[in-house]
């Protein structure tokens, strides 16, 4: 039992990140019906940020700040200049448009800062918990807890705030909701900002247990889009089932079948549900509406 | 004279003389080629090694040259492809026409390039780790770096020596990871040892507790990690917070501060062959390796005000073995420095002790490797 609870430790620690990720990914395709794939790269910008702001001689709550901001402030960079001028582009052309976003902040990391692996230290400490027998990290409980309370304030921005529901509103239908006065530019921007921020944040925590590096942001953008996927693109609550359900099923799988295949698990998983079941666990049926 | 045709005067005389000198020294320039992986992935590894040849270039330049020839750098960056890496040693070898090369900072784009230089036969030296490149012995290919088997051999011997029995593998999916997982695996019977458990981790994997949770529940006395980069503050993190027993070996991969920096306190106790660079000051003063590494760490530093690395001191060795085959050819003849380069004995570096024969086209031994423990956040040279 004991390294049943020491899998399902890992599993939950890195799915939360996972889920923070497809946050994103749910949010932007939301507003804009836009898969970005420069997702991971928040990740990463949250991460390295911090960690240079640090070195900077920042202190490091601050510097953590600065580097969700700097992401921010990317994200908006990348809507105002990639994607809004883009208007009229076939979703497929959007997603190239992110995909080179992603590949020169990539490249501008590797230069601007460099092409090392850095780490941060942990909020509290490093003395391990021991639970059912089982080890958990301080580390582990704060990502735990700083994605119940994102999930809590996204539900209260998009239940209760005329914002959110203007959101709402434009991912039901962008056209409706122009006609009532939203001005559905405004959303798509608003839901980069929220989208770097969450991403940044990723990277923020995730760093004191895994470096982060110019490039880390390609495979955790990947299980994050695998893991808004299975929760169903666009839904809040499906992206963080399906952020705990990738890394569970990756940890358990490490664990209990051959770790040589680990990573093939979020991908196999991926392509179930692209087959059996596309709009995932928590989507709503995509209709075509003539 | 007006002012003006003066400056014009005196500017002509600076042409002239500068002219007549070119003429005096313009003994035929050696060409040494390089193709290095100074951006893409492996940029940690291509980018001192690119600095260290144009810093000792220069340095044998300003000290007159080789045998009175002034040596010429041509470099091109492959960006860690080995598809560029074929592109650019065509050209050094059609076009630059270099008299030798030195380069091919990942084994990937030395392997590509074999066919090539074997064909032209032009002495050429990899700065790559895997042993396939000289095993079997290529007539035109030698090599500076350690071969990972080497670094297994290190770590087996130092588990011996602890009364260690069983031990447990965790490595990567990477080229490195597996080569070092064969060799691993390969050796381990020959050294006395049982693996009990070998686990894999994918690329970008952020968390390896249930890899080292099977291999603690096999139970093992030692564990030797196969990999680099990231993984490895992570694997040692992860050993710590699952408190195993037993002592964590990585391999040379880890010789970089950052490797400490990364994993905290959780990296004491760690071991590692390191090359002889990394503890320098630490070796004993009859150490002939010693005042080697420490005027190259001096130089490197000086010039560059950053950390040196183990993979400049590979491109370091490659130089100098070759500045001193051609010196004991009298020439740049190819033919003739690659027979002076393969008689090279005792050539001390900074990777090792070099003894080339025809068998052998690396010409050092596991003894090249340095055991290393990490002990208050700092490399502790243990032999």
């Amino acid at each position: 039992m004991t390294e049943f609870f020491q899998f399902l430790f890992s599993g939950l620690t890195v799915g939360a990140i996972y889920a923070l990720i497809a946050l994103g990914f749910s949010l932007i395709y939301n507003a804009s019906h836009l898969i970005n794939f420069a997702q991971g790269e928040f990740v990463m910008i949250g991460g390295m940020a911090t960690v240079f702001f640090a070195a900077a001689g920042i202190e490091l709550p601050l510097a953590a700040v600065l580097a969700v901001l700097l992401a921010v402030v990317v994200a908006v960079a990348i809507e105002r200049l990639g994607i809004a001028p883009a208007k009229g582009t076939s979703a497929v052309g959007l997603i190239i448009i992110t995909i080179g976003a992603a590949i020169l902040i990539r490249g501008l990391a590797g230069i601007v800062w460099d092409r090392n692996f850095h780490s941060l230290p942990p909020i509290s400490g490093e003395e391990p918990l021991v639970i059912m027998g089982a080890t958990l990290l301080p580390q582990s409980l704060w990502i735990f807890g700083v994605t119940a309370v994102i999930a809590l304030l996204l539900w209260f921005f998009f239940a209760k705030t005329l914002w959110g529901k203007a959101m709402m509103a434009t991912a039901y239908n962008p056209l409706a909701a122009q006609l009532v006065g939203i001005d559905t530019r405004k959303v798509v921007l608003v839901s980069f900002a929220l989208a770097g921020a969450l991403g940044a944040l990723a990277g923020v925590l995730i760093t004191p247990l895994a470096p982060t590096h110019f490039q880390v942001g390609v495979m955790l953008g990947l299980k994050g889009f695998a893991a808004a996927i299975v929760g169903g693109l666009g839904s809040g609550l499906g992206a963080i089932v399906g952020g705990l359900v990738i890394g569970i099923a990756e940890a358990m799988a490490a664990g209990y079948l051959s770790s040589a295949y680990k990573d093939a698990v979020a991908f196999v998983i991926i392509l179930l549900f692209l087959v059996l079941w596309p709009s995932g666990l928590f989507g709503l049926r995509g209709i075509e509406r003539v | 004279m007006s002012e003006r045709s003066r400056k014009a005067f005196s500017v002509l005389a600076g042409a002239l003389t500068l002219g007549l000198i070119h003429v005096a020294q313009a003994a035929e320039p050696i060409r040494i080629g390089s193709f290095l992986a100074v951006t893409g992935p492996a940029a940690f590894l291509g980018d001192p090694e690119k600095k260290t040849l144009e810093l000792y270039v220069e340095k044998i330049n300003a000290e007159g040259g080789v045998l009175g020839h002034p040596l010429e750098l041509v470099l091109y960056d492959t960006g860690t492809s080995a598809k560029n890496a074929v592109t650019f040693v065509k050209r050094l070898l059609e076009q630059d026409r270099v008299d030798a090369i030195i380069g091919g900072t990942t084994t990937g784009e030395t392997m590509a390039v074999i066919k090539l230089v074997e064909k032209a036969e032009r002495p050429f030296i990899s700065l790559a780790g895997a042993s396939v490149i000289i095993d079997p012995v290529k007539k035109w290919v030698f090599k500076t770096p350690h071969t990972d088997r080497m670094a297994v051999e290190k770590v087996y011997a130092d588990m011996k020596k602890e009364g260690v029995t069983e031990i447990g593998l965790i490595g990567g999916s990477g080229g490195f990871d597996k080569s070092c997982l064969k060799n691993a695996e390969e050796l381990a019977g020959s050294y006395g040892l049982t693996i009990k458990a070998t686990e894999q981790y994918g690329k970008g994997d952020t968390d390896m507790t249930p890899q080292l949770t099977k291999i603690r529940n096999a139970g093992v006395q030692a564990v030797l990690f196969c990999g680099f980069g990231a993984a490895s503050t992570i694997v040692t993190k992860n050993y710590a917070q699952l408190g195993l027993e037993g002592r964590l070996y990585h391999n040379h991969g880890s010789c970089s501060k950052r490797f400490i920096e990364g994993a905290g306190a959780a990296a004491e106790g760690v071991r590692l062959p390191c090359a002889a660079l990394v503890v320098a000051d630490q070796l004993p003063e009859d150490d002939p390796q010693r005042a080697v590494g420490l005027a190259y760490i001096e130089a490197y530093e000086a010039a560059y005000g950053e950390e040196v690395s183990t993979f400049g001191g590979h491109a370091y060795d490659a130089l100098f073995l070759l500045v001193g085959a051609i010196e004991r050819a009298g020439g740049a003849d190819p033919a003739a420095v690659r027979d002076a380069l393969e008689r090279t004995r005792n050539f001390i570096g900074v990777d090792g002790i070099f003894n080339m024969s025809p068998e052998d086209h690396l010409g050092l031994g596991p003894e090249a490797f340095k055991m290393l423990e990490v002990r208050g956040g700092n490399w502790k040279y243990l032999y």
